[in-house]
């Protein structure tokens, strides 16, 4: 091993049945360096991650640690804690049933017993030096999502660890709670730890990191000092390709303009249970407009609101002028409004059915019970719109789980296009998936909103909003505070609209 | 847990056999039939002789299965469901079908326990207890859709009560149905050779193929199993499509409830359909159809009930007693599960890989 | 941190209990409930404590079934094989002392043997194999009962001396005697059984609460893939639980060849689905993850009581036993389904206050 490096990988090979998820990969971890890991989704991240914290066992290749001799061999998760690697995933994988404290000591430690005051009273500590207002005795369930990412992070932090992993752990914080990592993350540098941070968000790589490695193909691109690659250059390594510029991505529309024309969407006083203010909104024919505000901040109960995803408790709806009722997904549909879910795994994808059945599925129902599709037209359809959305897949008969983040978003896209919505909600439609096929989805938002389709568009990267919507709605506290058009439409305007204006 | 096998694996008929799912209960079939055919070929003898009555009709072991693989083929189509939409079983069928068979009985005999004739038309008996036993489908389906209750827990109530309630309904009496005619359900109808039970099974597999074609439960079904959540905002109720799996499972009870009691004409409270929950569970499983939900193939299923009744009939010949039965099934089941079990087979493909390898380097040598 | 203690008030008495403890609660209160109204309004029999101690005596393999039951469910699975092997169990040991001329002793060892053994296979094709446990355990069921006719078809009494000794064994409880109609003071007394049940709950007890293999048992049940991320060697825990599920189911046997003295092929019909009400009244949840040893206990106990309770208000055909089990089985399950489900949907709503929360507080930390 060479002299400061904390861990190395070298000629890692991994393959699963038909895929060469790794070939001959080599990593190295410096003492005290945060070491982004960048890649298209497929590229081989995650399955690198999960060959070092003994998920998954390689096929050939050597991992040095220092302080270790010889290869060390990581056959699971156990050993990789064993030899200092700790590990924060994206999804918590801490138990829901058990108590926070026990969460942070669980699996660890020597000894048969457990001493209850003392987990608790450490755990106490633990987390108040991190900031994190929860109790220790508290069950994990009872806390919201980013309090558990923090959670996991506490545990990995107290692990002592000299690698520590984090694997897209800022996708389910907001602004403030990632800069509470940040901060953690940089004084954990300070003691020596080696962190490898896998994200999606360039500016999080540029802020917090010093050197990237980048991954295309399950093959190594390169390592690189983080000054010497601009931003440019590093996506067009992730792709392979010069950069189809995505500033090319205009948004032709002249702006938004209010033409009086009878809104194809309106409501007014809309409310749901999951404890947003009521609110008004409306969308014309053609038009691009969208929801923004911190995570949290109420963006995505609106639209499932709007759809009838959560219970709606208040409000009148009018499509085209007429007043329609909709409390239910099956009646937004039969009016002709698509929703794409924020959470694919959770609420869009039907992860065993094949990519022909999901495709049909949401057409199907709006069919009806008694008009089944035959398995020639369903393949008709299908067919249509894997070509249309270019969508990589073997067949159309293989399961969606098996097709990778960006493919299997473009399949719920076509499932709703297949059903010819007046209305499309698209509820952060690029979020974990590779830059490739985020322009391409941007690009298509467009194409449809000129074809005269309305479509609300939700994510979490500004840019994106900027370059797609002609009209934003800022949400801050679970309340609708701002609207946005035309000039105003700028970064800083959102920023300071987001933050509040009455703010001192 | 269906995990397919090596996609990259060819496309030989041998090898699309071998991975789709029907592999699993025809394999076992075939090793069945081969260990019949060598043990004693006379096994797939049929005959055609007068029965009691008179009639010509057939016989043989084939037979015997056909005819008494029919209760659970039929059991088999509902829970196929159930477990399809439910992730999980329902384990009260054997219970439910007393309770059906029970207020058949009612309904055929009245108050008189030995009544001279029916009391009621065998159509109206049926309806009645097919009516009964969707309602105690429907009352499992709502513990399971609304209530959020695991299938197997939900249906442990029924389990537990199901056999007292059918001995309630008859105040415990065992009535016994007058006339021949109503043994012709479980037995043979004048003039047709083939065991009536087995032309019921056929008819209901025709009226699943045609459920299955011209609805949409099957997507549905599995669909609402694999991922609720996405299912509920493509705009399907899956509380509504459980509770339907759930009846459509309590309708399969009543038409095995009709045979059962129609082979005796009478009923046994804590005999009747004993065990045949597990049987019917087993048929899910051995037609290759993950037991925790999702994608299913009714064919597999069936075919596997059927597999399980040829089994029993070969221990059978093999004079192994009825109470004895279990241990020798189980032993076959377990050697089953273990055979289909995907880690299993993992290991069996890297195994035969390894033995391969070896040989291909002394050939490049 | 003031912001953490006004949350911990505001949350109340309901929302800071575990799943677990609150659903052991509500087992505990029941019977309580129950046991005081069967001394209201039935028999004086009811104040007796011998009334308890006989609950206790009939009950005492259930209690230790349900134990093993319990645990396994914890981790997220179920056994069903246990009544199937209480039923060999006592027709080996029946053999074995009355036909083979063995000792006592031998039989113990013959009861754990068998235990040990489908704990061990079941564990085995379970943990490693990954097959469906339910698949597991009905083969492991229908095997341990097929092998009981097998071994031998009928019924028969044991009478080996040293056996029948410990079965007439009854330990004195001092203090808690009545006095009978003739007015003699008799004594309270449980049989051994109840003393090797009630050490079992004990340990087991201790072990799930005071243990780290305790705790991973939990983990496991709660989510696996998590379990495994954390370290927990996930296939060896849930070894264990079967392995430990089919000690206690021989250990159970035994305690009720001891209580039946006899062997019969009929024997402990049902059992594993008392097992399994027994643990949902207690508050075990088959999802995994929650449940409790003295809940089990107490569900348990509960379901015995409702049996005495039926039986002595005159409803003893046969079929009341089994309507009231499935009619208090029906209920709790719906209660837990209530509670848990609008826990959740409290949880949710809070949700965002909690966010909010933390980041004052760190706020607050950063000044």
């Amino acid at each position: 091993m060479r002299e400061g490096s904390l861990l190395e990988m070298r000629g890692i090979y991994k393959s699963f049945p038909g895929v060469k998820a790794l070939q001959n990969v080599d990593f190295t971890l410096r003492e005290g360096e945060i070491h982004a890991l960048m890649g298209e989704n497929g590229a081989g991240k995650s399955t690198l991650i999960k060959v070092l914290t003994g998920v998954h066992v390689k096929d050939e290749g050597d991992i040095f640690i220092k302080g270790h001799d010889g290869a060390v061999q990581i056959r699971s998760p156990q050993e990789a804690q064993r030899v200092g690697i700790s590990t924060v995933y994206q999804e918590i994988s801490l138990c829901p049933n058990l108590s926070v404290a026990e969460n942070i000591f669980i699996g660890r430690g020597k000894g048969a017993g457990v001493n209850w005051r003392e987990m608790n009273k450490r755990s106490a500590e633990l987390l108040d030096s991190l900031g994190i207002a929860v109790r220790p005795t508290q069950q994990l369930a009872s806390c919201s999502i980013a309090v558990q990412q923090m959670i996991a992070i506490a545990r990995a932090v107290d692990m002592e660890c000299s690698v520590l992993i984090l694997d897209e752990p800022t996708s389910s914080l907001d602004e403030s709670e990632v800069a509470k990592l940040f901060k953690l993350m940089r004084q954990l540098k300070e003691r020596g730890v080696g962190i490898i941070f896998v994200t999606h968000f360039l500016d999080q790589v540029y802020e917090v990191c010093d050197r990237i490695t980048v991954l295309r193909d399950g093959q190594l691109v390169g390592e690189y000092e983080i000054e010497n690659l601009p931003r440019v250059q590093l996506v067009s390594k992730m792709l392979g390709k010069e950069l189809d510029d995505m500033a090319d991505i205009k948004n032709d529309s002249a702006g938004y303009k209010d033409d009086g024309s009878t809104p194809v969407y309106e409501a007014e006083n809309l409310c749901s249970t999951e404890g947003i203010k009521p609110f008004d909104f409306r969308i014309r024919k053609g038009e691009v407009n969208g929801f923004t505000g911190l995570l949290g901040s109420g963006r995505s109960e609106c639209v499932r609101a709007i759809y009838g995803a959560d219970t709606v408790t208040s409000g009148t709806v009018k499509m085209n002028g007429k007043p329609v009722k909709i409390t239910k997904p099956k009646e937004a549909m039969k009016n002709g409004i698509a929703y794409l879910p924020e959470d694919r795994k959770r609420d869009g994808i039907v992860g065993d059915l094949s990519v022909r059945e999901n495709i049909i599925l949401a057409l199907q129902v709006k069919t009806g019970f008694f008009k089944p599709f035959s398995r020639a037209k369903a393949t008709e359809f299908a067919d249509k719109y894997i070509k249309l959305l270019d969508i990589k897949t073997a067949s159309v008969n293989t399961p969606i789980k098996s097709l990778s983040g960006g493919n299997q978003q473009k399949v719920i896209l076509a499932r709703w296009l297949l059903t010819d919505p007046k209305y499309l909600i698209l509820d952060e439609p690029t979020r974990g998936i590779d830059v490739g096929t985020k322009v391409d989805i941007q690009k298509l938002v467009l194409k449809l909103a000129s074809e005269g389709m309305s479509i609300t568009f939700i994510s979490s990267e500004t840019d994106e909003m900027l370059r797609t919507c002609s009209r934003l709605l800022v949400m801050r506290d679970r309340k609708l505070v701002g609207e946005l058009t035309g000039d105003q439409l700028t970064q800083n305007t959102i920023m300071e609209t987001i933050a509040g204006g009455d703010r001192k | 847990m269906t995990k397919r096998l090596d996609p990259n694996g060819g496309g030989s008929v041998i090898a699309g056999l071998f991975r789709n799912q029907i592999f699993i209960p025809f394999a076992a079939l075939m090793l069945l039939a081969i260990f019949n055919l060598v043990a004693d070929p006379s096994f797939f003898a049929i005959t055609l002789n007068n029965n009691s009555a008179g009639y010509p009709v057939l016989s043989g072991q084939l037979i015997t299965i056909i005819d008494n693989g029919s209760e659970l083929a039929i059991l088999a189509i509902g829970m196929t469901l159930v477990t399809a939409s439910s992730r999980g079983q329902d384990i009260s069928v054997g219970a439910a079908i007393a309770i059906s068979g029970s207020v058949l009985l009612r309904v055929l005999c009245g108050t008189d326990t030995r009544p001279e004739t029916m009391q009621a038309p065998i159509i109206v008996g049926f309806i009645v207890a097919a009516a009964a036993s969707m309602a105690f489908g429907a009352f499992n389906g709502v513990l399971v859709a609304y209530f959020r209750i695991q299938p197997m827990v939900a249906t442990l109530i029924l389990f537990t009560a199901g056999r007292s309630i059918a001995a309630w309904i008859n105040n415990n009496e065992l009535p016994i149905v007058p006339g021949e005619e109503f043994k012709y359900f479980g037995g043979y109808i004048p003039g047709i050779p083939i065991p009536t039970p087995f032309i019921i099974a056929i008819l209901c597999f025709i009226l699943t193929w045609l459920m299955l074609k011209f609805t949409n439960i099957g997507l549905y079904s599995q669909s609402v199993g694999i991922n609720e959540q996405t299912s509920r905002l493509n705009g399907l109720n899956p509380e509504l499509i459980k509770l339907c799996t759930y009846v459509i499972l309590g309708l399969c009870v009543a038409v095995t409830g009709l045979i059962k009691v129609s082979r005796l004409s009478t009923i046994n409270y804590s005999v009747i359909a004993k065990d045949i929950e597990m049987d019917a569970i087993l048929a899910v499983a051995l037609g290759g159809n993950s037991l925790s939900g999702g994608k299913f193939n009714m064919a597999a299923s069936i075919l596997g009930a059927y597999v399980i009744q040829f089994l029993t009939t070969t221990l059978y010949k093999f004079d192994v007693q009825a109470t004895a039965l279990p241990a020798y099934k189980a032993v076959v089941v377990i050697a089953l599960v273990v055979f289909s079990a995907p880690v299993v087979r993992e290991k069996i493909s890297r195994l035969a890989k390894k033995l391969r390898a070896p040989k291909t380097a002394e050939n490049h040598a | 941190m003031s912001t953490k203690a006004i949350s911990g008030r505001r949350k109340g008495l309901l929302g800071n209990m575990t799943d677990t403890n609150l659903l052991t609660s509500i087992t505990v209160a029941v019977f309580i409930v129950m046991y005081v109204c069967a001394v209201a309004f039935l028999q004086e029999g009811f104040l007796k404590p011998q009334t308890l101690f006989n609950l206790l005596n009939a009950n005492a393999a259930l209690i230790i079934l349900s134990c093993g039951m319990t645990l396994v469910m914890i981790t997220g699975g179920i056994d069903i094989s246990v009544g199937g092997v209480t039923a060999l169990v006592s027709m080996s040991c029946a053999v074995l002392l009355d036909k083979q001329g063995g000792d006592v002793i031998g039989a113990i060892f013959l009861a754990i043997g068998i235990g040990l053994a489908f704990g061990l296979v079941q564990g085995f094709l379970v943990a490693y194999l990954e097959i469906q446990p339910f698949i597991v355990t009905l083969a492991g069921m229908f095997f341990a009962r097929g092998m009981t006719t097998i071994v031998n078809k009928d019924p028969f009494n044991v009478a080996n001396e040293g056996f029948v000794g410990l079965k007439e064994t009854r330990l004195i409880i001092p203090l808690l005697g009545s006095v009978n109609k003739k007015g003699n003071y008799v004594d309270a007394y449980v049989e051994i059984g109840v003393v090797v049940a009630l050490l079992i709950v004990a340990i087991l007890f201790v072990v799930l609460k005071w243990t780290k293999t305790g705790r991973n048992f939990y983990a496991v049940g709660g989510n696996r893939q998590s379990a495994l991320m954390l370290g927990i060697n996930v296939k060896r825990t849930t070894f264990m639980s079967y392995v430990i599920c089919g000690l206690l189911a021989g250990i159970g046997g035994f305690v009720y060849f001891m209580h039946v003295g006899s062997g019969s092929p009929s024997h402990a019909t049902g059992a594993e689905m008392n097992a399994i009400a027994s643990s949902i009244i207690g508050g075990t949840m088959l999802t995994g993850g929650v449940g409790n040893i003295i809940g089990t206990l107490f569900g348990t106990m509960s379901l015995a009581l409702i049996q005495t309770i039926v039986s002595s208000v005159g409803l003893d055909q046969a079929w009341w036993t089994g309507i009231t089990i499935a009619a208090m089985l029906c209920i709790f399950l719906v209660v837990q389904s209530v509670i848990i489900s609008r826990r959740k949907k409290k949880n949710n709503s809070s949700k965002e206050s909690e966010v909010k929360e933390s980041t004052n507080a760190a706020d607050g930390k950063d000044k």
